[in-house]
């Protein structure tokens, strides 16, 4: 199902319609078939306009058994569409979806338009006499309902025939029972006078260019690579596979030919060990982890900060703790980002608001991590990471320059010299004669770089740490704030929740609902101009996928009250769940606990 | 794909390659107890780099936490003070992305048996090319006396008062356990000893392995001093040398003979045994070395020192290597612009 999803995302972008998706899949890796928690979706968003959430309710849901229907159901609009797959309503079915009765046999489904057939028969009534082996005619029943939605959507066929043809140009069987089964489905939905509809769109006004659908996953990894290009340094990837950060890794080992290296580590803590090493001696170094694995790597965080070197780690946050929901997405790392080490290590932090966001939002952490001598944080999450959207394909120039200063000067050169502007120490790499130096994890002499326990020294090693950060503020954009300047209520959305949150905003401005709305990708340190924002309102609102992680921290930081919208379901907010928070703060007035 | 680090990788040394020990003594104090077996290994470390002709600048020495720790400081190379237990991952890291650096590991029994014992086993199954010096005193000392996974069984420590439950590794036996291809022992000593067995772990392309025992005065004084004692340090150990028989006592009147798997002691001079019956050590053979390293704690045995097995394999950074250029050969230089592209894009005019 996911690739069928794959395939009408795709097709549908690359005719000039705006598109999100949501895979939705369980941790199983093939979870027994039918059964309530086994269900595989992929929720598609689509858009004659630039949608930025997968959607809240449901038009059209394709249904392939009981299980499905059960799950999916709460969300689908009343007067809905659902093409039910009957050979998935079997006794068997019935039972793993706990259903005493079928559900097409009461009248569960009165106010939804039911369009129920049987897939299986329909798919070999159009094989009759091809002796296509029962297995290949099983697999094609995604195909014949990517078919019928083409045709509800009146999408064409053409680029997913192309596909087929290149993904089985040597199984001539398997190419050629889906072809016919892609084009049944459509025909079957062509012919079939209970749907009603057909729905059309009008192409979105996109920028010149080249586009692609993009996940946030392979957004990080190309980021990574342009980065490297940008800094004209090599790269180094220092991973250790954990769910849903793994793509990245996967990505990134299948571009040899680009030079790049990576290193498979034993476990997560060698994963970003082997990262500062590889930093060490001059590359471009990052680790990719989700929230258990940022935990184990937290203790080399400190390391890296106090050797002040440039190391980019992504977390591609999941729901926690512990193993928590390891495919679903939570944004409850934002404190161990921010808070989560021993010792006064402050670093920045930053968060990607879309998948193709995570492509700049990479370069970006990899523009401070060396221009600052410093570990950065990039969150993502398993929404944005799996999910995907159109990319305009941006020219390599166009990307911020990575500026690289190595010392020249062996004469001048002291491991703790720094940057008067940036307070960045002066970087130099094995190999370079006459500036041979150590650092490690003990506390250094300023200037120097000997080992010092003075306390004097260690107060103003640590001043200089946070000065430095404290210092990116100059380097990171002001915020823009939609919709009015001052008024009653500002909304702070940070990471993924940005979809949700402007789409809510959008929608109470069509009702004449006046809000302010402003997204974070600076977490720390925030910027600049976030404190006069925020005493230009009454109310400040931050829905998140945590408990009130970024709340608590605006609150700290700024003494103001701020109300909270706190999910942790393992699915994105809705952006109906979000307007109905601000209507009610609104009239209730109901104000920060 | 040329950066500007392959500009500093590749350039030229400027002036001839020529050190003495001292250039490798920085200004700084060594801050190791007084008697410590550290300075024995520290002393011919530095001897031996003039030795090995590399320039100063592409030497690093990585570390991890605990008294070897600090080995780094005192060497005037580059050099990575990590943190506990990580040192060789550090140095994996550092290796892969700059093949053209001579990679030097100083770790010790606590750091590198213990909380890296991950690290560890996986560097020698990996085969990054690196030498990995362990200064094993069969303690932890920096944290003030606790008992180590090398200390051995019923050891009175701060931490054992009642004595050591646990059974000691054996560091040799779990580094070629573990996949480890030049694998070594020597004691503090014997610094010429020392120097040698590291020329060849230096000479070794890959992961190569040495135990070195270091006496800690103050808290397990004497460890090793009923093997590596003067007077009767000849007739407790066996110096392994490739090719040559095991002989060993004051006189080299003592020999090791396989009897089936078994090594036994032989008398080369009670007429029933000559050289010719001694086991003869052979550093590529597998099967030996396990021989050999089983041989460590047999109390009628004398203590196996040098090199166990020296086997070279490619190691995995020139692998990383070989499969970039081979990928570049067949398919060419990846363009990254092209990347970004990828094969199901769209045009929008």
């Amino acid at each position: 199902m996911q690739l069928a999803g794959n395939q009408f995302s795709n097709t549908s972008a690359s005719s000039g319609i705006d598109v999100i998706t949501f895979p939705d899949y369980p941790s199983e890796i093939r979870a027994p078939e039918g059964t309530l928690y086994g269900v595989s979706a992929f929720q598609i968003h689509l858009g004659s306009k630039k949608v930025t959430t997968p959607g809240d309710y449901i038009d059209v849901l394709v249904a392939m058994n009981a299980s499905s229907l059960k799950v999916n159901l709460a969300n689908l609009k009343n007067d809905g569409i659902i093409i039910v797959n009957t050979a998935g309503f079997n006794a068997k079915n019935l039972r793993l979806a706990e259903y005493e009765k079928s559900p097409l046999e009461t009248d569960e489904l009165k106010n939804y338009q039911v369009i129920s057939l049987d897939f299986d028969s329909e798919i070999k009534n159009v094989l009759t006499g091809r002796g296509t082996p029962p297995k290949i005619m099983r697999k094609s029943k995604n195909i014949f309902a990517l078919g019928m939605t083409y045709w509800l959507f009146s999408r064409s066929i053409k680029a997913t025939e192309e596909w087929l043809k290149t993904k089985f140009k040597n199984k001539e069987d398997v190419l050629s029972t889906n072809l016919t089964v892609l084009q049944a489905g459509w025909d079957y939905a062509q012919n079939d006078e209970r749907l009603k509809v057909q729905y059309n769109f009008q192409t979105t006004k996109y920028k010149k260019g080249y586009y692609r659908n993009i996940s946030g996953n392979h957004a990080v990894a190309l980021g990574l690579v342009a980065a490297s290009k940008r800094a004209n340094l090599p790269l180094f990837l220092g991973s250790y596979p954990i769910t849903p950060a793994t793509d990245i890794l996967q990505y990134i080992s299948a571009y040899k030919k680009y030079g790049v290296k990576h290193l498979q580590a034993e476990d997560e803590i060698g994963g970003i060990t082997s990262a500062i090493g590889a930093s060490y001696g001059g590359s471009l170094a990052a680790t990719t982890t989700s929230g258990p694995g940022l935990s184990l790597k937290i203790e080399a965080l400190g390391l890296a900060v106090i050797t002040e070197l440039p190391l980019v780690i992504i977390d591609v946050m999941r729901g926690g703790p512990s193993t928590g929901l390891p495919t679903k997405p939570e944004q409850s790392d934002l404190f161990q980002a921010i808070y989560g080490r021993h010792g006064e290590a402050p670093l920045p932090v930053l968060a990607a608001e879309s998948a193709a966001d995570c492509f700049y939002m990479t370069v970006e952490a990899a523009r401070l991590a060396i221009k600052y001598m410093t570990p950065v944080i990039l969150l993502t999450d398993g929404y944005i990471a799996q999910g995907t959207e159109p990319w305009r394909i941006p020219d390599l120039d166009e990307l911020p320059e990575i500026d690289v200063k190595f010392c020249e000067d062996s004469e001048k050169f002291a491991p703790y010299r720094r940057d008067p502007d940036t307070l960045a120490r002066v970087w130099a790499i094995p190999g370079m004669q006459g500036m041979e130096h150590r650092i490690g994890g003990l506390e250094k002499e300023d200037i120097t770089g000997t080992v010092s326990s003075d306390p004097k020294n260690h107060q103003l090693m640590t001043n200089l740490r946070k000065e430095k950060i404290d210092r990116v503020v100059n380097d990171i954009p002001d915020l823009e704030v939609s919709g009015p300047e001052e008024g009653e209520l500002l909304m702070i959305s940070w990471g993924s929740t940005y979809g949700a949150a402007h789409t809510a905003f959008e929608k109470l401005h069509q009702q004449d609902i006046e809000i302010s709305h402003i997204q974070l990708k600076y977490l720390n340190p925030f910027p600049k101009n976030l404190g006069d924002i925020l005493k230009r309102f009454k109310k400040i609102f931050i829905p998140e996928m945590n408990m009130g992680q970024l709340k608590t921290i605006i609150q700290g930081n700024y003494l103001v009250p701020v109300i909270g919208l706190h999910k942790v379901e393992g699915i994105p907010f809705k952006s109906s769940e979000i307007v109905e928070k601000i209507i009610n703060i609104l009239e209730s007035k109901e104000v920060a606990k | 794909m040329k950066t500007i680090l392959d500009a500093k990788v590749e350039k030229p040394h400027i002036g001839t390659i020529k050190y003495e020990p001292k250039d490798f003594k920085p200004d700084v104090d060594v801050r190791w107890c007084a008697g410590c077996g550290d300075f024995s290994i520290l002393s011919p470390v530095q001897r031996l780099m003039p030795e090995l002709g590399i320039p100063k600048e592409k030497i690093v020495f990585v570390s991890g936490i605990g008294c070897s720790g600090r080995f780094p400081y005192y060497m005037d190379t580059y050099g990575f003070h990590g943190i506990h237990g990580r040192a060789i991952a550090i140095a994996s890291g550092l290796k892969i992305a700059r093949p053209d650096l001579s990679v030097w590991v100083a770790t010790g029994d606590g750091d590198n048996m213990s909380i890296g014992g991950n690290h560890f086993i996986h560097g020698c199954r990996r085969n990054v090319d690196m030498n990995v010096m362990m200064f094993n005193n069969e303690v932890y000392s920096l944290t003030k006396g606790q008992y180590s996974p090398t200390s051995l069984t019923g050891q009175i420590t701060k931490s054992s008062p009642l004595g050591v439950l646990d059974d000691p590794f054996n560091p040799v036996e779990l580094a070629l356990g573990s996949g480890a291809g030049f694998v070594a022992r020597a004691f503090d000593k014997d610094r010429k000893h020392i120097q040698y067995v590291l020329e060849q772990a230096a000479k070794h392309k890959g992961f190569a392995f040495i135990e070195i025992y270091s006496n800690c005065v103050i808290y397990n004084d004497g460890a090793f001093e009923d093997f590596t004692r003067k007077d009767i340090r000849d007739e407790r150990t066996v110096n392994l040398e490739h090719g040559k028989p095991l002989v060993f006592g004051k006189n080299r009147e003592m020999g090791i003979k396989l009897d089936g798997f078994k090594p036994t002691v032989v008398s080369l001079e009670d007429g029933k045994h000559s050289v010719d019956d001694l086991l003869v050590h052979d550093e590529t053979d597998t099967t030996l070395a396990f021989i050999l390293s089983n041989m460590t704690f047999n109390p009628k045995l004398p203590r196996p020192v040098g090199i166990f097995q020296a086997i070279e394999r490619t190691p995995y950074d020139q692998r990383v290597t070989d499969q970039i250029n081979h990928e570049i050969e067949t398919k060419g230089e990846g363009k990254i612009q092209e990347l970004l592209k990828g094969k199901n894009f769209w045009q929008i005019n």
